[in-house]
């Protein structure tokens, strides 16, 4: 199977200083990529790149084999797409609307919402389990409920590629799972490639397949869950002492800090 | 999925039509109404029967003086619709400028417009004052071209790298508008000539009289707020921030530029033929925000038409208050909607403003 998304050898600097150098990560479609790192790292700003809101110094991003920098807004649109966390959602729009605006990239400036975008919105609705909010304004939505709105605004992108900045940031521990359980389930039946910027390693260890540890603007290890999420790796990378025991249930790692 | 969950299909139906009723009929009886009001008042049943007679759609012959239709036709349509017109323009620009900047202080005048239209229509003022057919033209001109260059300047210094972010843009608007309203005021102070008349050009409800404004300012208006109302879809998508716009695939830097450009030519245009009218642009959109919510898909034409009306409202008092002398209707605006926007700032402190 062909990568969906190649990070080679990409390079950001904000004015003045590097963030990152020389990452390059692989994602396979129907994987879940975690991007894990302390604060600062540059787990955004990956995310941002692979958006194509962020131009690389160095290197490039390839989407289905295209740098994501050449696409035109729509065309990258098409191919990936971005959810953000649910912190500053207009709360005058509904659902629904919110999940129409899904289908931009394939609209021009003049176009309305055909009968094909209205039928893939709802769909992304149901694979949501967002229908029943439909006509709800998002400001009434808790926000797992508006985090899953956004899920289904990328999914109505009918993109290849899904990015995930923090979803679970500002979400309590239902939220969390409820969210990630339905990204893991989206990348198994959809075969979406998806890429995640998480703090919460134990969210990482048990809805990743594998994992990309930052540190000092570079990838520190690439592995699955049980490789990656070691106490001598995180203490590096964290500066902090860690145990790591095993889930009593799942059997996957359980981070523990101090 | 159903479009609109709400009440019953005929319920929801009259709901979603409400609206336009409301507006639309308000401009309408507006329309009617500010032809009426004058030194001679002419009953609005008969200011109707002459315009159908005119237009060849009255049932009979209209019993009404000779001179009423020559008031009407040479006099108070003109200005009734010039002000209709400026209505209208103010309304759509100033939803326009609201959606784009994500800011609902954000109104015909934030980006210089207003400024830029009185410097370009005093300095013709001062060097044609007082003129005749030439300076008719001119006038207008010159503020249209005072309104265009200020907006490209503001953006200018906005402009971060590719981008013009919102609040360098709306700093750069007010320190801009500033210093050119400050040059206008020295060129008034300086010169000798006709300085009532340029003062009561700025303080709007200037008219030029006759039907030549409203014929040449009508290709603008249509241009302008025909843009608009057709790229109203994608400014909902811009209010959820430049970055997840462009993440949408909405080319961003691109589309603001059109709005701008179609937002600036409109009020430019307002405040080329009737001088600078205050606080329409601003309190039209939030009014509109506040009853029907924020889809901009209804929300630009309803401010359109909102506009007009209120527009056409503040006229008749500004004719009538201290009549028979005439009020420059920036005035009513003013006195009115200052208050009123302190209200709705007070209103909706605790809801989230978008």
């Amino acid at each position: 199977m062909s990568a969906a998304l190649v990070f080679e050898e990409v390079g950001v600097a904000y004015p003045g200083r590097a963030v990152l150098q020389g990452v390059s990560l692989v994602i396979e479609p129907g994987q879940v990529m975690a991007i894990v790192g302390p604060n600062g790292v540059g787990k955004s700003t990956l995310i941002k790149v692979a958006s194509g809101t962020l131009r690389p110094v160095h290197g490039r991003v390839l989407v289905d084999g295209q740098d994501v920098a050449d696409l035109e807004p729509s065309e990258r649109a098409r191919r990936l797409a971005v959810v953000p966390q649910a912190t500053r959602v207009p709360p005058a729009f509904t659902a629904e609307q919110v999940v129409l605006m899904g289908r931009t990239p394939y609209l021009g400036w003049l176009d309305r919402e055909g009968p094909e975008d209205r039928a893939r919105a709802a769909e992304a609705m149901q694979r949501t389990h967002t229908a029943d909010l439909a006509g709800r304004p998002m400001g009434e939505l808790s926000g797992g409920e508006q985090q899953r709105v956004l899920v289904a605004r990328a999914l109505a992108q009918s993109a290849g590629v899904l990015l995930l900045d923090e979803p679970t940031a500002h979400l309590d521990l239902r939220h969390q799972d409820e969210t990630l359980r339905l990204v893991r389930n989206l990348a198994g039946e959809a075969g979406l490639a998806v890429v995640i910027a998480l703090h919460d390693l134990n969210l990482v260890a048990r809805f990743a397949d594998r994992v990309a540890l930052l540190s000092d603007g570079g990838v520190k290890k690439l592995g699955v869950p049980q490789e990656v999420l070691t106490p001598e790796l995180l203490a590096a990378a964290y500066g902090l002492e860690i145990h790591v025991m095993s889930h009593p249930i799942h059997g996957t790692p359980l981070v523990l800090a101090g | 999925m159903s479009v609109d969950p709400s009440g019953a299909p005929d319920s929801g139906r009259l709901r979603r039509l409400a609206p336009w009723l409301w507006t639309g009929g308000s401009l309408l009886l507006l329309l009617v109404l500010n032809s009426a009001v004058g030194p001679v008042t002419i009953p609005p049943g008969t200011v109707v029967r002459l315009l159908l007679d005119r237009l060849g759609l009255a049932a009979g012959p209209v019993d009404a003086p000779g001179t009423f239709s020559t008031i009407l036709f040479d006099i108070r349509f003109p200005h009734t619709a010039l002000m209709a017109m400026a209505g209208l323009a103010l309304g759509a620009s100033g939803a326009a400028y609201q959606g784009l900047f994500r800011n609902p202080l954000a109104d015909p005048y934030i980006l210089g417009v207003a400024a830029g239209a009185g410097l370009g229509a005093i300095t013709a003022m001062t060097i044609h004052w007082p003129s005749t057919v030439l300076g008719m033209a001119t006038v207008p001109a010159a503020a249209f071209v005072g309104a265009i260059a200020t907006v490209g300047v503001v953006y200018r210094i906005a402009r971060v790298g590719r981008s013009a972010p919102v609040t360098t843009l709306l700093l750069a608007g007010v320190a801009v508008g500033t210093f050119t309203s400050a040059i206008t005021s020295l060129i008034l102070l300086l010169s000798t000539s006709e300085l009532r008349r340029a003062i009561s050009w700025l303080l709007g409800g200037f008219s030029l009289g006759g039907w030549q404004p409203v014929l040449a300012s009508l290709p603008y208006l249509l241009v302008g707020i025909g843009t608009l109302v057709a790229l109203r879809r994608p400014i909902n998508v811009l209010q959820f921030g430049d970055e997840e716009a462009l993440q949408l695939g909405l080319d961003v830097e691109r589309f603001k530029l059109f709005i701008v450009a179609a937002a600036s030519l409109v009020a430019a245009t307002a405040v080329a033929f009737t001088g600078i009218i205050a606080f329409v642009g601003l309190i039209v959109p939030h009014l509109v925000r506040i009853l029907w919510g924020y889809d901009y898909r209804r929300l630009i034409p309803l401010a359109a038409l909102g506009g007009g009306a209120v527009l056409l409202a503040a006229d008749i008092a500004a004719r009538t208050v201290l009549a028979p002398r005439d009020l420059p209707v920036g005035i009513i605006t003013s006195v009115i909607g200052a208050p009123f926007f302190l209200w709705l700032l007070r209103r909706a402190k605790n809801e989230v403003f978008w």
